[in-house]
Parts: C-alpha cells; structure tokens; sequence
C-alpha cells in the first residue's frame, strides 16, 4: 500500500540541466518563477506538472537524504522508489511462490517442494524496475518543462527559497507560490541501537543481504506489509505489536488479518516494546523487549530488524519559521483550499496534517491545486471516501467508513451491517484456507439504506474495491448493491450477494457455493 | 464424494448437512401442518413478519428431526413473543435460517402477508420448476422459504459422445465453474514463469498434466453437485431426476427411470436452459465435441480446432493455449458478436499475440476421422471462396446454443416459442399466465448464471411474497476469461453511439502499464480501458469497457456505480488506489475525440 511521497531526493545519477523555462504571459515578472515545489514525490510532481500545462513557470527541488545505513534513492518520491511500487512487486514475488504451489495442484509438474527465492535477483529486479521509472519521471519533467533542481530547498522568507547547487555554491531564487510536498520518512524509536543495527522501509527495498529471521516493530500496515512478504519468501518475520494492529481501520477486520497471518505461520509479539537492540559477536541482532501488560522482560536474536513504528514529515529542513508556516508536531497544517497559514504557500501530500497518506490522494490534490492556482478551477480535494488496501497475502481494502466509526458517527441503532464469509472457487483445488475470506458492507439502518462503508478481505482486494469507491461516491445503496447483477465467478460479486445483518445474529458462513 | 477437497470448516458444514439427510425423512408433513398454522393465523388478521418469519423457522426446526417436538414449542412460544425472540431462538437451535441473498431490507423485515392464493389447490405443487440449473433452483429454493410446496425437474442428456452431468446445471457442471478453474490452471502455468522471473528456482519447462486437472475440476463439480443436492433437501424443495413435457396447461409428464410420473402443479417455471449447436455438416456430430464435453474429456485435447470465436470459444482456446495445446479458431464472420467490436478486437488481437492463430471468415465444410484416429477438417474460406484443409486430433464447436424447448411439449400448454426460446414479459411470464420462464432459455436476455439467478429469485418473490420488484436486466455486468481477461458494464460504444448519437457521446480511453508486467516482461500492449459516456450534461457513463488482468473483479464494483449513476466528474474524483489496474479508470483522461495518443509516457504518478 501506499505510502507517499517523499521529500527531497537526490539522484546519484547525472545532473540535471535546467531547461528552457516557458514563459508564461507576464512579461516582466516579479518572480523568478510562478510556483516552486519543494518535493518531486507522487504530489509534488503532479502539481509541478499541471502548473506547467496550465502555463505556470514552475521549479521542482527533490533531494534524498541517505537513511542511517546510507541508502538512497532517485526522483520520484516514496511510492517508487520504497513504498508502493517495491513493496507491491515484492508481494508479487509472494504471491507468485504460492501460485507454484498452487500450480502442482491444477495438475502442473512443478517441482514445488524445495522452491526459494533469489533475495539478490529479486532485489536486482525491483531497483530495475524503480530506476526506469525513476528515468521516465526524469524524461517526462524535462518533457512538460519542469524545472528540476536536486537539492533541498528552504525558506528564506515567504518567497524565497535558498539551496546548494551540485558545485556547493548556495543559490536564492524568488517564488509567487511555493507548494511543500516533501512527504515523510520513517521514525527509529528513542532506544539504545535503534540506528545503527535497525533498517526501515527505506532500506529492505534494495537490502543486500538476505534478511533471514526478521522483528519488524509495528503493525501498521507498512509493518504488516513486510512481515507478509518476508513470510511468503521464506523467511521467518516476527510482528511486534505496542498496542492494536492497523490501528485507524476497522478493528474487526485487523483482527481478521492479524489471524490470517497468524495462520499462516507469523508470529506476533503482543502489547511489547523493544528497549535495546544489540550487535552480538557472530553478527545477529539480540532485541531485548518488555512486555507492557506481563511487565514481563525478554529478548530474542535476530537477523535483522525492521521499524516500522510510524512516518514522520520532514519538516525539519525547511525552516518554515522563516516564512511563517504554521506546524502541527511534524506535519504542516493547511485548510481546505490546501493553503496553510501563509496565503501563498501551500502543502499536498503526506507533509500535511490529517489527511490519508497516501499517493493518488497527493496526486489528485496537487493536480488540482494547480488548476485552482493557474487555471481558475474551484474545484477543491475531495477527501472522503478514499479507497485504500492492505498488500498482505490475503489483501484487505476498505471504502469509507469503519463499523466502529460509522457507529460513533451515526449510533449503533442506525446503522445496519452486512456481512458475510465466501468461497473463492480457485480456493478449491489447491485447498486453500477460505477461513478469512470475508467482506461487510456497513450501511444505514433506514430508507434505502446508503452505504457508508464497505470491507473486503480476500485476493486482489484493491482491484474489487476501486469500482465500488465510485459507486459509493455516486450514493451507492443496499438496495442498489443487492439489484447489481454478479459477475460469476468472482470473488467481487459477494458484495451483491451479501444478505446477512449482524443484527439477525444469522450464521454469515456459506452453505452452498455457488448460484 | 471427495471430501478431502474441502477445508475443514466446509466439512463440517456438509457434515452437519449430512446427518440431516438421513433424518429428514419425514419433514414434509410437518412442514404442511406448520404452513396450515400460518394460514390460520394469517385469517386472524395476525399479518405481521413474525408469523412469516416463524413459518420458515419451524420448517427449518422441522428438519432437524431429533429436535422436532422442542422447536415446536419453542416456535409456539416465538409467536407471542415476537421478532427479538424468534431470532435468537434462530441462532440458539442452530437451523440456518433461510438464506435470503438477494433481499433488501423491505424484503427482509417489511415483508407483507403472502397473498392469500388457492394454494395447492387440486394440485400436487404450487410450483414445479422445470430445470435445476442456476436460475430453477434460485426460483425454487426462494418459493419454498416462502412458503410454497415446489418440486424441481431436473435431466441431463448425454452428448453425442456420452458426457452427462448432476444437477446444478450449466454454470456448475459445464459452463463458468469448469471454465474458470481451466483458466485458472493455465494462468497458474504463467505465474511459473513469472516466478522465474522474480527470483524462485523453478524450471519453467513445464507441462501440465490433463487428466489430474481434469480429475480435480471434476471432483469439485462432483462436491457442488452434492452441496446442491443436500442443499434442495433443507430447504424442502423435491427434486425428481426427469424429464419433463407439458400434457396441459397444468400437468406434466416426468420421465423417469422408474417409468412416466404425472405432476400437476398451479404454476411452472421453465428454466431448461441451453445446450451448445452443432454444424449441420458431415462427421460433426460424431467427431466433434463441444463445451459439454471438454472439461471432462478423458484424453490430451491436443492440436485443437475451435469452431466459433463467441465468448465460448474463445475461452476455451485461451485455456487450451495456456495448457500447452495448440488451438486455432475458426471464425465465420466477427468475433465476440454483440460486445464492443473495438474490444473484441483487442481480445482477438491479444490471442493472436499469444499464439493462437485465427482463421477468419471461415466455415467449417467436413469432419472425417483418419485412418491415425485424427481429424481431417475440410473449410472453406467465404470471402475467397479458397477450400483447405488440416488435421487436428480435437474440434471443438462452439457456434452457439440452443435453448431446449424441444422436450417440452409446449404446445400441449399452449406457451408460444421463438425459434428455440420462450419470449417472456418483464415479469417472466410467457403467453401462458401462470407458466413463466427465467435462464437461459428465455428470449433475448443476458444468458449469464447471476442473472437467472436474480431473475429465479425475484420471481418466487413476486408469485410468493408479495413483492413487487422486477428483474433489471440492464447494465448487467460481464466477463470473458480470455488470458487477458476482458470484462464491461453497460453499453458497447457502438450502442452508444446508435442510441444516442456519436455527437451525444464522449468516449475516454487509455493504455495502461499493470506494474506487476514488467519484472516478467509481460506484454502490455493490450492492456487497455474505456469509458463511453454521455457528452454534455451530468456527463452520465454509459459503458465502461476494461481489458487486463482480473477484469471481472474490477468491473463489478463499478457495475454498481453505473447502477448508482455514475457521472465522469466522479470517476475522475474517485481516488485511486494504487499500485491497481482497476484505478486506471479514474485516470481516464483522453476522449478518443481529441485524437490525442491514449499510450501512457510513464508508469506512475
């Protein structure tokens, strides 16, 4: 899943020359440019790239800096280059291993019993597949005529933006709009070793070595992410969980998807927090840990050991001080229009606060913050109803509203759950476990019944959920849901065939299969 | 019966269900008092749910034998207590209730009293279903939750060489079930490669091995065939392995082992179904085999020519293709009749690049078998007019189906048939009142198992619990499992453009890069979607169109947005979820109308 954008990133590669800019219809502006993006990840370009078209003279900045064990990264933010794009190729690779498996079944002569995966080869693949798209992004800015600076841009004051050339020389330039999408980064806990022995997401992406027995330290879903793709390739994850897993979703299907892992052979550490992480002699990483409800104290050796305890934004750099910006901890706080409390300057993307983290919705907004700011659009960013999955083997994607929350927004009486197991008919021949194949739809209680959310656990969950995130923006209801014709045999079309409440205390397991 | 083919919690199910076919024996008579109870209630102007609920409970309660006595007391106790109750005492007997798949709320809660009908009448039923495939056994299941006594006809005729199925009919025994576990078994061979491709140690030379699949497809449709037939049993409805033909308007003849049996009933359903055509052409017959026969055929299908480029046909040689055989298909005139022809083209195209090689504008003259037990097939190109020839060790037709209204003796009740279909009103009822039709053998719908399904179900509903709600057979949702899938919803562009205009429509489109393709350099050149919309306005979407990996699970969410009225400003402001294939849609920026080239320049963002 998704994570965003990023900030600044440095392409190790070739310079970038600054290209012919466009001019836009001033003739003697009183700026060096219309907008400046500080960030040239998912949001950041998206904006950069409809100024342009919209006629804007735009500078993008994009600087990487290495994580604690020095990897870094080209343009193009968090999701390609460690985050949506490598983690998705890497449950691929997941999947791919158990489609062998499941090959042997449907009559294949595959010799499924002793397969591993190439670490090396596979790591090769993923980082060339993220350089090309690195490239294509590159090609594509000089394409639209965005200017592109790889460096770390900071304020002056409100319109200026100081940074370093290649050459070390620093540089000022003027701005009428300065767009802040430099995205977040992964946090390391306040613990001695934390640093200097753990990695992050940045890191497993192109991780050299293989990463063998592995503690990831926190069950968001970039926690729970890795732990599953690291268990389909055969390694031996343990999840570290400090309080809930996945917090912010629904919590009935967390649970359902910390079992599906647990079933299928992930270890959780529950309630307990690392407290050191230790180099011993023959190389392995010795984690001592407390359990906070046994107040019990233990530790456990480890190959490697991944945080995965939260993202902040990478405010640090900026020196919004200097231009007025106000913050909230490690987020900048902006209103509707995408403004923050500086008029002109504006953030998209996972530097703002409270919003979803995620990249189409840096994409969307950013899109059309440049169409408000040079195209005279008023359309704002919606930011209800996002879409959002859960790349795990078997996938979790939801639209809208938890149960619990559509519970606290609108009070148990008046709202009506649907809910049901299912079969996917490929599960079948390979035996699969369908025991966690389960989707609800959480809707009003009266009239026809609107629905205000909907979850779906099983495969290819985002793919099933995108088409009903429209159908929800265009006021989808119960009545309408359960009148849509299925589509045979899918696992999508258990959503028309839910009829089940949990109010009726009825069995939601299939009898029959199909028809 | 393979058990072992089910997990766990499926076998305890079927267990469950087991031990109530050997101890249902009785439950009809129970089941008539129960319904008798009700009537007089319902006179006593006691009309509320409860009462219909508590018939349904006590049915069920019935069934268990053992417990019969107790849940009557406890269901006599439900009435006066009311909804609350009644429910618990649902979950605490553990007798699944009736499912109610389709229901809305209204249905499920504010269901009125059941029309106070001359039930049963002078007849043996209220309803016998002719034909236990998708939609007959919607219907009829459905009937009997609210309170009908229904039977349901159920006969399989061999095909010309000797393949013969269960009940459950087309869709589970030799239509979208096979179908799709033969699809999946030759995307499993791609995903080999792919893991190559991604690191894992397999050898990709790999073969599949036919009889094994076969076996395994086979003892899958074996269990469903069970599930239903344990399934029919709970839920009361009779099932009588015949053949059935009408003597009147209210009387049929079923042909059994056991010899003739006479049913009469107040109202039939004819969900008979269809079964594929066969050329009139020599050796066709008695050389040839069809999608009845292929996914039990008990050789290698080997070099095989398919006859037809209908969904069918192309499905069938895009899993043989996929298994290591060598299909071609032969194509009178277009393919994919009635889908956008843009679309099918791709389809076509897509196959092609795979392999599969097409002869067009082609019809088959002449099967003969060779002295080395192979075909000789004998075609004529109809454009040219050249006549050639190959040898293929399978054919395969697959030009179509016939509804089977043959056997039916229609006349004798007087339903008027169309070519081999039965023209229906929109609420399925033929020319004859009481004598309706849903599935596939009705005239000119969507021959697609949830739609005889909806269609069964809804119709019981009608007849048997006061509902008033009609089948909606537009922008129903479909997919052809071709190794790129293709799936859509709504209207083909060139319908669009017939009903409104082309200068009333807008078409968006774009191809597209699924991120998955590029580690095993799968190609991407047909990847593609298009929205065809209306123009002006609220700019309503009409049609959406996709082309790419698992099509169906993509479209169905969307069928329901188009149901919900869609508009293209709100697919535009949809988020995407990314990394999907399925978010290409709200990406969708390119109208065909600009000219603009719909190739994408990157891969993301």
């Amino acid at each position: 899943m998704l994570l965003s954008k990023l900030c600044r990133k440095s392409s190790g590669a070739a310079s970038c020359k600054l290209l012919v800019r466009s001019t836009s219809g001033v003739s003697k502006p009183k700026y060096d440019y219309d907008l400046v993006v500080l960030g040239g990840g998912s949001g950041g370009l998206a904006c950069a790239k409809e100024a342009v078209e919209c006629g804007a003279r735009v500078l993008c900045f994009d600087y990487v800096k290495p994580t604690p064990v020095g990897t870094t990264w080209g343009i193009g933010g968090t999701c390609v280059n460690v985050g949506c794009i490598p983690k998705k190729l890497m449950h691929q690779a997941c999947l791919l291993g158990e489609a062998v498996h499941e090959a042997v079944a449907y009559g294949w002569n595959v010799n499924a019993q002793n397969i591993k995966p190439d670490w090396r080869k596979l790591i090769k693949s993923v980082q060339n597949h993220i350089k090309s798209v690195n490239w294509v992004t590159r090609v594509d800015l000089r394409d639209k005529k965005v200017e592109y600076v790889n460096s770390m841009g900071r304020f002056v004051d409100a319109h200026t933006i100081d940074y370093r050339t290649k050459q070390g020389e620093r540089r000022q330039l003027t701005a009428e709009h300065v767009v802040v999408a430099v995205g977040g980064r992964p946090r390391y806990p306040d613990i001695p070793g934390a640093t200097e022995f753990g990695i992050t997401s940045d890191d497993i992406f192109s991780y050299e070595r293989e990463p063998g027995r592995t503690l990831v330290v926190g069950a968001g879903y970039v926690g729970l992410e890795c732990a599953c793709f690291l268990k389909g390739l055969g390694y031996e994850p343990t999840v570290m969980v400090r309080s809930i897993v996945l917090r912010g979703f629904d919590r009935q299907m967390a649970e359902l998807l910390a079992a599906m892992m647990t079933e299928r052979g992930i270890r959780f550490l529950d309630t307990t927090i690392p407290t050191a992480v230790e180099r011993q002699r023959n190389g392995t990483l010795l984690v001592r840990h407390h359990n906070t409800t046994t107040q019990a104290d233990g530790g456990d050796v480890f190959d490697t050991v991944l945080w995965a305890i939260g993202r902040k934004g990478l405010i640090d750099d900026l020196n919004l001080a200097a231009a007025g910006v106000a913050t909230q901890n490690d987020k900048v706080v902006v209103d509707h229009t995408e403004a923050t409390s500086v008029p002109h300057i504006y953030a998209v993307g996972d530097i703002v606060h409270g919003r979803p983290e995620l990249t189409p919705v840096a994409i969307l907004s950013g899109r059309l913050l440049a169409r408000r700011l040079f195209a005279g659009s008023q359309q704002l960013m919606d930011y209800t109803d996002v879409a959002t999955t859960v790349f795990t083997p078997l996938e979790y994607a939801c639209v809208g509203m938890s149960e619990e929350l559509a519970i606290e927004s609108r009070g148990a009486e008046n709202i009506e759950v649907f809910h049901g197991y299912y079969k996917p008919t490929e599960f079948f021949i390979p035996q699969k476990s369908v025991r966690h194949c389960y989707l609800k739809a959480v809707a009003e209680v009266d009239g026809d019944q609107k629905i205000l959310g909907l979850h779906y656990m099983g495969p290819v969950a985002g793919e099933v959920i995108q088409g009903f995130a429209a159908a929800l923006k265009s006021g989808l209801t119960v009545k309408t849901l359960l009148n849509t014709v299925g589509i045979h045999p899918t696992t999508a079309e258990e959503f028309t065939r839910l009829s089940i409440t949990k109010r009726s205390g009825r069995d939601p397991t299939p009898a029959s299969c199909c028809s | 019966m393979s058990l072992t083919l089910w997990n766990s919690r499926f076998s305890v199910t079927l267990l469950r269900q087991h031990s109530t076919i050997f101890t249902s024996a009785a439950p009809i008579t129970s089941t008539h008092s129960s319904y008798y109870t009700f009537k007089s209630n319902t006179q006593q102007q006691n009309r509320n749910l409860t009462i219909m609920k508590t018939t349904n409970q006590l049915a069920g309660g019935a069934d268990k034998g053992g417990n019969r006595s107790s849940n009557s007391a406890r269901n006599a106790r439900n009435v006066s207590q009311g909804r609350t109750s009644l429910e618990s005492s649902a979950s605490d007997t553990g007798v699944p209730p009736f499912n109610h798949p389709h229901c809305d709320r209204q249905a499920q809660y504010q269901q009125p009293v059941r029309k106070v009908k001359p039930l049963r009448g002078n007849y043996d039923y209220d309803l016998v279903v002719i034909g236990g495939g998708s939609g007959g056994l919607a219907c009829a299941k459905e009937a009997v939750a609210h309170g009908a006594r229904v039977a349901c006809l159920d006969f399989v005729k061999p095909t010309p060489t000797g393949t013969k199925w269960g009940v459950g009919g087309t869709c589970v025994n030799v239509g979208c079930i096979p179908k799709k576990l033969m699809h999946q078994a030759s995307l499993l061979g791609e995903s080999v490669h792919e893991a190559a491709a991604y690191g894992w140690n397999v050898e990709d030379k790999i073969k599949p091995d036919w009889s094994k699949l076969v076996t395994s497809v086979q003892n899958h449709i074996k269990s469903v065939n069970w599930v239903t037939r344990v399934d029919m049993r709970d839920k009361k409805v009779e099932y009588i392995n015949g053949l059935g033909s009408f003597v009147d308007s209210h009387t049929l003849s079923a042909k059994l082992k056991s010899g003739d049996r006479t049913i009469t009933s107040q109202t039939f359903v004819i969900a008979v179904g269809g079964r594929p055509r066969y050329p009139n052409i020599p050796g066709a017959v008695e050389y040839g085999i069809t999608s009845d026969d292929i996914f039990s055929l008990d050789r290698e299908p080997g070099k095989t020519l398919v006859v037809g480029a209908g969904y069918i046909g192309l499905e069938c040689a895009g899993f043989l293709k996929g298994l290591g055989y060598e299909p071609t298909v032969m194509v009178r005139s277009i393919v994919l009749r009635g889908f956008d022809q843009q679309m099918a083209g791709l389809v076509a195209a897509s196959m092609e690049e795979r392999g599969i090689p097409f002869l067009r504008k082609t019809v088959p003259l002449s099967v003969e078998k060779q002295a080395d037990g192979r075909l000789l097939v004998k075609y004529e190109n109809t454009e040219t007019g050249e006549v050639d020839s190959d040898v293929f060790d399978t054919v395969l037709w697959a030009i179509g189906r016939k509804g089977l209204v043959d056997d039916l003796n229609l006349q004798n009740a007087g339903v008027l048939s169309q070519k081999d279909k039965i023209p229906v009103d929109s609420e399925e009822t033929t020319n004859v009142p009481h004598i309706y039709a849903v599935g596939d053998i009705i005239y000119g719908k969507p021959e697609l198992t949830p739609v005889a399904v909806l269609a069964g179900r809804l119709l019981a509903r009608r007849l048997y619990a006061d509902s008033t709600l009609r089948m909606d057979y537009a922008d129903v949702a479909t997919t052809v499992f071709t190794p790129l899938e293709y799936a859509c919803v709504g209207l083909s562009e060139e319908d669009a453009v017939k009903t409104y205009g082309a200068e009333e429509i807008e078409v968006f489109h774009g191809y597209y890069k699924p991120t998955e393709f590029f580690i095993p350099q799968k190609s991407v050149r047909y990847c593609y979607v298009k929205a065809v919309a209306q123009r002006t306005g609220d700019q309503l979407v009409y049609g959406l169109h996709y082309l790419g990996p698992v099509a169906g699970e993509v479209i169905q969410g969307f069928a329901a947005a188009l149901k919900s009225g869609l508009t293209i400003p709100t697919l535009m402001n949809t988020v995407g979820i990314h990394p999907t294939t399925a978010e290409e849609f709200t990406r969708l920026s390119i109208t065909k109308r600009s000219g603009l080239d719909p190739t994408p320049a990157s891969c993301c963002s």
